[in-house]
């Protein structure tokens, strides 16, 4: 039964796919020539004009180009192209940094605000305010004081992904069922001791949510913030890429940028299981 | 010509001739002053040139005695004789000889239009290696960021519009920070592009309401896409709509119908014709003839901290300009600069821009070699003009000292210094008048020509 249902789901999923190319492919056949044009001219127009082929790529163009990336992922033509796979890896580097400095802060810092009321309601105006900032609006300012635009593009992402994280973490900590706690106060466990093997257990499933929640959010963000600051990748790739009304290659990148992000997600949902307990 | 040409030529008149003493005649004077980027032979003959000119000089203080030793001997007579008794090859050497680069890698950001050719090309072509430098040419997003990562340090130097570094060292839409232009990139090489339906609205009169892109406020482009509008009557403050939005949007912008039209960089104003979205209204050179449109420029403190490097920079880069200039060189520039890695664009845009044979996008072929050009001297009275159009468009308010401003951004003295020494021949002035729609511009007289501009924004 339920083998069948999965086989059923995946044929579904593969009929889908097979008429969305379908559609792609008719959608962007090219049109008869337009006009007539003297071939000199059309010497020096481009396909798009002489031939009514159409701006948007067909799912053919884009996976013979695809191959093409694939076939040599790490090529290093100097310092404006390179492979796919050292832009991925260029991208990847910025969010894992900037994430594990988010983590680094969040968590700790969601802790102590999480065990003390008071800290948390003196502080929540502050979250509150900083939270729905568009991590994007900090590039010129960050541009400007730091003075180094990898390390902004690092900071963005800290920014971005600090703020699920820090709610998520005192949510989860704020929330600890009491009874557990009055009776690790009964059995008079130190505070250290309590808050790991007791708080953080049961905070982990929060702690992990929001973790997943902001990496979604880096990976996001990193695309947007490298084609502003440049330089290198996948961002930077799209970039270039619309730089040259590649239409295609920007397909491609969308692509990837959808894969990464994915198996970014999936990583830390196997982690959230792992934590996860039964009541 | 000039010093740098052939000493033992007896007609040759080393001191006098011209307004400018440095040539024969008016005339040569003219052809030198508006070419300026002679071809030379090569960088040694060049520079044995300067010095057997000098020797000469010295030798016969008088220019009649030394006319009439050349003609009685003859010119290779006289050469063999002197370096005879002077070492004509070591004094070459020597002169040849400058100072070490501080720093040697060096980083030059640029933004991917064929107006940054020379900073470009200087790197697979190998202009930055032959003056002893490890030049990354970076490709940059857009304007801001590339104004923003110069005033960091991360570039050394950079491409910039030619109006940019006097609007930062002058504090407008940033903090005032010294910045200097040795050189210029490009003049000439953009134009005004309309979308295709606008055929046969030709007559800019009709173009109330429209919307125009131009890529940065401190541009030329905006400046000149002002200057026509005004000429046509058109306020551009209050009946058209000018949108600043990077080169690279622009093509994708026009297509979605979101503007009308756009003065830009070119191989962006091809690329729209290209890909069949527009066609070619008019070349920014029918404007002005000879317009400046992108600079090199560094900050004051790479400049003091780095002299060398800066120096064999912009020797580089004046190297680059020179070879740019020359309309046989053109098409290989073209493969060289069309790569992912530097323009990323294809080859026979790129070509269409470079050798002035390009498709108009109304069905015709054109030719016009000079539609784009490059020429390194930073005249100071660009600098001059550029602050009229701010002035004229409040972008500055109050009081401007034009000249201290012209001649502390644009390193006119320098350059000439520069160009001297690498056997060129610059212009003897720093200043020239030139006219932008048959409107002659007097560089003396900034302030009444901003007045009598009827069209401007009233302070």
């Amino acid at each position: 039964m339920n083998s069948s249902l999965r086989l059923r789901a995946g044929l579904v999923s593969i009929a889908l796919l097979a008429a969305f190319l379908g559609i792609w492919h008719l959608a962007t056949r090219s049109t008869a020539p337009v006009t007539t044009m003297s071939p000199e001219y059309a010497k020096l127009m481009g396909l798009t004009a002489t031939q009514g082929k159409s701006a948007m790529p067909g799912p053919l163009d884009v996976g013979a180009k695809l191959w093409d990336h694939l076939k040599r992922p790490f090529y290093d033509n100097g310092p404006n192209d390179k492979g796919l796979g050292i832009q991925l890896a260029y991208s990847i580097a910025r969010v894992g940094t900037g994430y594990l400095l988010a983590v680094l802060v969040a968590i700790p810092l969601g802790f102590l605000i999480g065990m003390s009321p008071l800290l948390s309601k003196a502080l929540d105006p502050f979250i509150q305010v900083l939270k729905p900032i568009s991590p994007l609006a900090w590039m010129p300012l960050a541009l400007y004081t730091i003075k180094d635009s990898s390390v902004s593009a690092i900071f963005v992402i800290f920014i971005c992904s600090i703020w699920p994280m820090l709610l998520n973490t005192v949510f989860g900590v704020a929330s600890v069922r009491k009874e557990w706690i009055n009776v690790a106060r009964t059995l008079e466990v130190g505070t250290i001791r309590r808050a790991f093997t007791v708080i953080l257990p049961a905070a982990a499933p929060t702690i992990l949510t929001g973790m997943r929640i902001s990496i979604g959010i880096a990976w996001l963000v990193i695309v947007a913030a490298e084609m502003l600051v440049g330089g290198t990748g996948i961002g930077y790739f799209v970039w270039n890429e619309w730089n040259n009304l590649s239409i295609t290659n920007v397909i491609i990148a969308i692509l990837l940028i959808g894969i990464v992000g994915m198996l970014l997600d999936q990583i830390l949902a196997r982690f959230t299981r792992m934590v996860t307990f039964p009541e | 010509m000039s010093t740098f040409d052939n000493p033992f030529d007896p007609d040759r008149n080393l001191r006098a001739g011209c307004v400018c003493g440095q040539h024969r005649s008016a005339a040569e004077h003219e052809q030198a002053t508006a070419l300026r980027c002679e071809p030379t032979e090569s960088e040694e003959k060049r520079y044995e040139g300067v010095v057997a000119s000098a020797v000469m000089r010295a030798m016969f203080p008088q220019d009649v005695a030394r006319r009439a030793f050349l003609k009685s001997v003859g010119a290779s007579t006289a050469l063999a004789a002197l370096s005879q008794f002077f070492p004509l090859k070591t004094a070459t050497e020597v002169f040849a000889q400058t100072g070490a680069p501080e720093k040697k890698d060096l980083k030059v950001g640029f933004i991917p239009i064929t107006c940054a050719t020379p900073i470009i090309m200087a790197a697979p072509m190998g202009f930055y290696a032959k003056h002893g430098l490890n030049v990354e040419v970076v490709k940059t997003a857009g304007w801001a960021v590339i104004r923003d990562k110069t005033i960091n340090k991360e570039y050394d130097a950079a491409h910039m519009l030619a109006p940019m570094p006097i609007a930062i060292s002058l504090g407008l839409g940033a903090n005032a920070i010294p910045f200097a232009v040795p050189a210029i990139e490009n003049i000439n090489g953009q134009g005004i592009v309309l979308a295709a339906k606008h055929k046969d609205k030709r007559d800019p009169k009709d173009w109330k309401g429209l919307k125009f892109a131009i890529p940065f406020d401190y541009s030329m482009h905006n400046y000149l896409l002002r200057y026509y509008l005004a000429e046509h009557g058109i306020d551009p403050d209050t009946d058209v709509q000018l949108r600043s939005v990077p080169p690279p949007e622009m093509v994708a912008n026009l297509r979605a119908d979101n503007i009308d039209g756009f003065l830009a960089p070119d191989n962006i104003c091809q690329r729209a014709i290209y890909d069949g979205v527009g066609f070619m209204h008019l070349l920014s050179k029918e404007i002005w003839d000879g317009h400046p449109c992108c600079s090199f420029a560094a900050s004051r403190e790479f400049i003091t901290t780095a002299p060398n490097s800066f120096a064999a920079l912009t020797r580089a880069i004046v190297d680059a300009t020179a070879y740019a200039s020359k309309a046989e060189n053109r098409k290989q520039i073209a493969e060289a600069i069309a790569p992912a890695n530097y323009i990323n664009a294809p080859v026979t845009v790129l070509e269409q821009v470079l050798t002035g044979t390009y498709a108009d996008g109304l069905g015709g072929v054109k030719t016009d070699a000079k539609r784009v050009d490059f020429d390194p001297f930073p005249w100071q009275s660009f600098a001059v003009w550029m602050l009229t159009q701010m002035k004229r468009w409040g972008q500055i308010k109050g009081d401007v000292d034009y000249k201290a401003v012209a001649e502390q951004v644009y390193l006119a003295t320098d350059t000439k210094k520069l160009m001297t020494e690498m056997g060129l021949s610059p212009p003897a002035d720093s200043y020239k008048s030139f006219a932008v729609m048959g409107k002659t511009f007097d560089p003396a007289k900034p302030e009444d020509y901003v007045a009598s501009f009827k069209i401007r924004k009233q302070s």
